[in-house]
């Protein structure tokens, strides 16, 4: 098992070009999460209307596979309901786990390969964590 | 080099390890250091026919066990130049010891408006158990500041900071991270011109380079076997035999008590029993005074100088890529190398190098408000020691120039 089958070129790219990184103006909701082991630090800022994520986007100082992570999840759960968005996340966290889970959006999925690497998957998942956290978390 | 580097590697079994074919090199040497053929065997011949439990059994194998775990200590006092192995109470490692000291010595003496004073460059376990105490106490909390990048400790702010009497300065000898040392000879000396009781984080210089507890003119030191070659879970405290004298227990069990009754308090035992309650950690006070024989024989002040050597050397290599930033001093003064590299995580660089053999460490280093102020969250972190080669140097570099160009 090389790095070369965990960091897929989309991952990759992800990585080294994020979507939906820098601050949200006009933010509802947001939330800081914490990777100790490795030092992962991101923020995920949302704007909340109507039930529905209008707007997600991130900051931080994450590793390739946290970045990417976040990357992909930002522009996936955009005009998502909440309840949809908290759903999505356990589906994830199943995915990150186990390798695979049913009906999951295929953008995701690149994530899959994290399963076999114990010590990542808390880098893969920590976005989501945090998401999840920011919609529980009004701002102001 | 003055270390016949081929000779020691025979000696260490692990170097027969590879990683997907690639041959094992182990630079997280900070974290813990990998054993000797000769400890490992010390430990197994212990449990084959010495082992039983210490100072209680009227029997043969009780007999070879408390030797072997009192040697330990002579051995220990022998390493650190103490005054008598008395001096010594093993715990479990540098971190319960500077939990012993806060929560005996500590409590004794810090009291509300006392001043405890540290060091920017701190360990967790050096200061996580003296904030605690403070909290507890109403005591305050300084810091000495580190110099730009971490190259050293500010000296005219330690003078001014110990001018003010603090009632303790703990501070790390070898921190993990800045590859620098700290003068612990004149800190010590300017402590102690005003009082102030010192205590001195070995865990990083003990077993890496001659460390002489009556030259250095501590009041405590802590140190950690499984960072010179022994087992882990074990550790031990060095004190001033008067000090530990003064000090009250901290835990309370066997072997620490002399007289129990049911109806009235207790007493207690002399140091260094009075610290060391419970069935301590036997086998592995045996596997360490093998590591600490083994460490004489080689040499110390060979063991810092290859260290060193290598230290620089990778350090001068690293500099040449672009956007990586070492932290600490021009020149190691440790073998240790702690590195950031602009757009590439360190999470990332570990697990790549990790695919191709290399052993490095990645985050904190548990050392979370220095990596801060140096405005890097995570590094990436090479410390070597007596079984490292020039050759896994290169290995180092030419693993990190492919991770830049991989996740860059």
């Amino acid at each position: 098992m090389m790095d070369n089958e965990l960091y897929q070129e989309v991952l990759l790219q992800h990585s080294k070009r994020p979507r939906n990184f820098g601050p949200l103006e006009n933010a509802t909701h947001a939330a800081d999460g914490h990777n100790a082991l490795c030092g992962d630090e991101i923020s995920v800022a949302l704007r909340v209307g109507n039930g529905t994520v209008e707007e997600a986007k991130f900051t931080g100082s994450a590793c390739a596979i946290c970045t990417a992570s976040a990357s992909i999840m930002t522009g996936e759960v955009k005009g998502l309901t909440c309840d949809a968005v908290g759903t999505l996340a356990g589906k994830f966290r199943q995915l990150a786990k186990d390798g695979n889970v049913p009906d999951i959006p295929m953008k995701l999925q690149v994530l899959g390969g994290v399963h076999q690497f114990p010590q990542r998957v808390k880098c893969a998942v920590l976005p989501w964590e945090t998401l999840v956290s920011a919609l529980d978390s009004p701002v102001g | 080099m003055a270390l016949n580097t081929s000779e020691i590697r025979e000696q260490f079994p692990f170097l027969k390890e590879s990683v997907n074919g690639h041959p094992l090199v182990y630079l997280d040497n900070a974290a813990s250091s990998q054993k000797p053929e000769r400890v490992i065997r010390r430990m197994s011949r212990f449990l084959e026919s010495e082992y039983a439990n210490v100072h209680r059994g009227i029997h043969l194998l009780s007999e070879r066990a408390t030797a072997a775990y009192e040697n330990a200590r002579a051995e220990l006092a022998t390493l650190l130049n103490a005054e008598r192995p008395e001096e010594i109470a093993f715990t479990r490692g540098t971190t319960e010891a500077v939990n012993l000291v806060a929560n005996t010595w500590g409590r004794k003496n810090i009291g509300a408006g006392d001043t405890i004073l540290l060091t920017e460059m701190e360990h967790h376990s050096n200061l996580l158990p003296w904030l605690h105490l403070a909290r507890e106490a109403g005591a305050k909390v300084e810091y000495v500041p580190v110099t730009d990048n971490g190259a050293a400790l500010d000296m005219d702010v330690a003078k001014t900071l110990l001018a003010k009497h603090p009632k303790l300065f703990a501070f790390v000898h070898v921190p993990n991270t800045l590859g620098l040392e700290n003068p612990a000879t004149e800190l010590c000396r300017l402590a102690h011109e005003a009082g102030v009781t010192t205590f001195v984080d070995g865990a990083q210089s003990v077993g890496h380079q001659p460390v002489d507890v009556q030259a250095l003119g501590c009041d405590f030191l802590a140190c950690s076997s499984h960072k010179m070659c022994g087992p882990s879970g074990i550790g031990a405290l060095w004190g001033r035999y008067e000090l530990l004298s003064a000090m009250p227990p901290w835990q309370y069990g066997g072997e620490m008590v002399d007289r129990a009754y049911y109806d009235k308090p207790a007493t207690f035992r002399e140091p260094p029993a009075r610290f060391e309650a419970g069935t301590p950690a036997i086998l592995e006070a045996a596997g360490w005074a093998e590591a600490i024989r083994f460490l004489r024989e080689t040499g110390l002040e060979d063991i810092r100088e290859h260290s060193i050597a290598l230290a620089n050397d990778a350090a001068s290599k690293l500099r040449d890529i672009e956007g990586l930033r070492i932290f600490g001093p021009e020149t190691r003064q440790s073998g240790i190398v702690a590195f950031s590299i602009e757009g590439v995580h360190a999470h990332d660089v570990s697990f790549f190098a990790n695919e191709r053999g290399l052993a490095l460490r990645a985050g904190h280093h548990c050392a979370q408000p220095l990596m801060r102020k140096l405005g890097s969250p995570s590094s990436s972190r090479a410390s070597f020691y007596l079984y490292n080669t020039a050759r896994e140097v290169e290995a180092l570099v030419a693993i990190v120039r492919e991770g830049v160009a991989f996740f860059r």
